[in-house]
């Protein structure tokens, strides 16, 4: 712990992984745990926030009406220095964040995902049989995991198939390595301007799909029709990037416990594979760095109070390993009852998307694997690239081969 | 055991339907939670109590 502590004895957050050991949180991170559910930690711009380390006050905290997720009130903990551009839900607090919320919570029940699951299961078929009729090795990322999501979101959206390709290209340089930020803006603003012109469409020609329900707000004067298509780029970015990760970070981590693959692969128990979904969620913890909120009143937790103003961190990459919650934390064990784990928050802005997301990860864990038996690493493990920088956290490359 | 529900809170996650489905549900609308049966069966209770625990808003209350 002491060699990360800077002079002020403030510890800075986040610290970097260990080297080989890529799935598990920062080992000053977990740390941490041991000074007490609340320790306070240094951001890159010298701002001194609470670092809430304990899965039980990370709960209590993130539920609690008095924390605010506004990035434009002082003291709260931002990444990066906010550029004032314009915001989603994400970061609004009730009541403007559960009226635009409940505009697009219709396609996410249960009911509607279900019904969507032989649509993935066939997006997720075919773009096997490309993999196994065309060379190998494979990037699983960029052959994959990316299209996945990005199809899927194509269907929610009511992208038609026509456009799919100028969706997925566009979608793709958004979260691009090599792409300049002003490559990223330009596809950003690309995919905003064809949005808005296919609310338009949906206007005069309404489907079964979330744009058109958008569009019905839109004549009804409930929204207009530029939040509308901004409300489609939140769910493209919310979405894409975050389950493309858990499917190619997750199949690394079932290739490097291939005890733990070996069972997912022979059963064909859902409830196995649900379970493994979340387990994976659980221990991967992809979205790394940390809720972000701010105390908008004095609150007393563990002893501590917490003032209005101070802001607050709570990374659930080490809530989901806290061995108070979890027993045996940093061992992967599809079998376990994880269902309990913050990896998509806690609160009222836990992961909207989240019946999506748990649907898709499921059809693919338990297609991928029985279908290419073999799958293998084609590199060695100390080749590969993680994200240690992104905003969500997973590995650029996965070069694979059967 | 009893169950209430408090849909102004709900969020809408669909964690409750998937802990227990013959106790809950969500509207068609805007999936707020619904409440199928309020005092279920004993072999349901420890869904229940997992769909308690785990919903983010805070807005199912068992008492047993
Ligand atoms: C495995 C994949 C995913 C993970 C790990 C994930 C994780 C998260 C997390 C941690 C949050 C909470 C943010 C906070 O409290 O500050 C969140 C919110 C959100 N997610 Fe996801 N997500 C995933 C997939 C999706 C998908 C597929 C969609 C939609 C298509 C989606 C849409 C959203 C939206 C709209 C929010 C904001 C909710 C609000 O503020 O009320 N996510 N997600
Ligand atoms: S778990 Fe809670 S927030 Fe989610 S749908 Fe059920 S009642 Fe609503």
């Amino acid at each position: 712990m002491t060699e990360t502590l800077n002079p002020a004895g403030i510890p800075a957050f986040p610290g970097t992984r260990a080297a080989g050991c890529p799935f598990d949180p920062p080992p000053a991170l977990q740390g941490l745990q041991e000074h007490g559910p609340l320790v306070k930690v240094k951001l890159w711009d010298d701002s001194t926030p609470w670092l809430v380390t304990r899965y039980a006050e990370q709960r209590t905290l993130l539920a609690d009406p008095r924390v605010s997720a506004d990035i434009t009130r002082p003291g709260y903990p931002s990444q990066a220095p906010y550029n004032g551009g314009s915001l989603s839900f994400i970061l609004m607090d009730d009541p403007e964040h559960a009226r635009l919320r409940r505009m697009v919570t219709a396609p996410f029940t249960i009911k509607r995902v279900e019904a969507m699951r032989p649509v993935v299961q066939k997006i997720v078929d075919d773009l096997i049989d490309d993999l196994l009729a065309g060379p190998k090795p494979v990037d699983l990322v960029e052959a994959f995991a990316l299209p996945v999501p990005s199809l899927v979101i194509c269907e929610l959206l009511g992208v038609p198939y026509t456009d799919h390709d100028f969706f997925q290209d566009n979608s793709k340089t958004i979260i691009k390595r090599s792409a300049t930020p002003e490559q990223r803006a330009a596809a950003g603003g690309r995919l905003a301007a064809y949005l808005d012109e296919l609310v338009g469409r949906k206007l005069d020609d309404p489907q079964d799909d979330l744009l058109s329900q958008l569009a019905v707000r839109v004549k009804a004067g409930e929204m207009s029709r530029q939040e509308a298509a901004q409300m489609g780029v939140l769910l493209l970015i919310a979405g894409h990037e975050t389950t493309a990760n858990m499917i190619a970070l997750g199949t690394l981590a079932l290739l490097r416990h291939p005890g733990q693959l070996a069972l997912l692969r022979e059963s064909d128990d859902p409830k196995l594979v649900a379970g493994a979904v979340e387990e994976l969620l659980r221990y991967l913890n992809i979205t790394h760095s940390g809720r972000r909120r701010v105390a908008l009143a004095d609150i007393e937790i563990a002893g501590q109070v917490i003032r209005a103003g101070d802001g607050l961190i709570m990374p659930n990459d080490i809530a989901n390993r806290d061995a108070t919650a979890f027993a045996d934390p940093d061992e992967l064990n599809i079998r376990r009852d994880a269902r309990r784990h913050v990896a998509f928050g806690f609160g009222v802005h836990q992961c909207l998307g989240q019946p999506l997301a748990r649907m898709e990860l499921q059809v693919v864990y338990s297609t991928l694997y029985r279908r290419i038996p073999t799958l293998r690493l084609a590199t060695d493990l100390d080749q590969i690239s993680f994200k240690h920088d992104g905003q969500v956290y997973g590995v650029y490359e996965l070069p694979l081969t059967w | 055991m009893k169950i209430t529900i408090d849909q102004d809170k709900c969020v809408s996650s669909g964690q409750c339907v998937t802990a227990a489905m013959d106790v809950f549900d969500q509207r068609d609308e805007d999936g707020i939670v619904l409440l199928l049966n309020p005092a279920p069966p004993a072999e349901l209770a420890d869904d229940v109590r997992q769909a308690a625990a785990v919903c983010p808003a805070l807005a199912i209350h068992v008492t047993e």
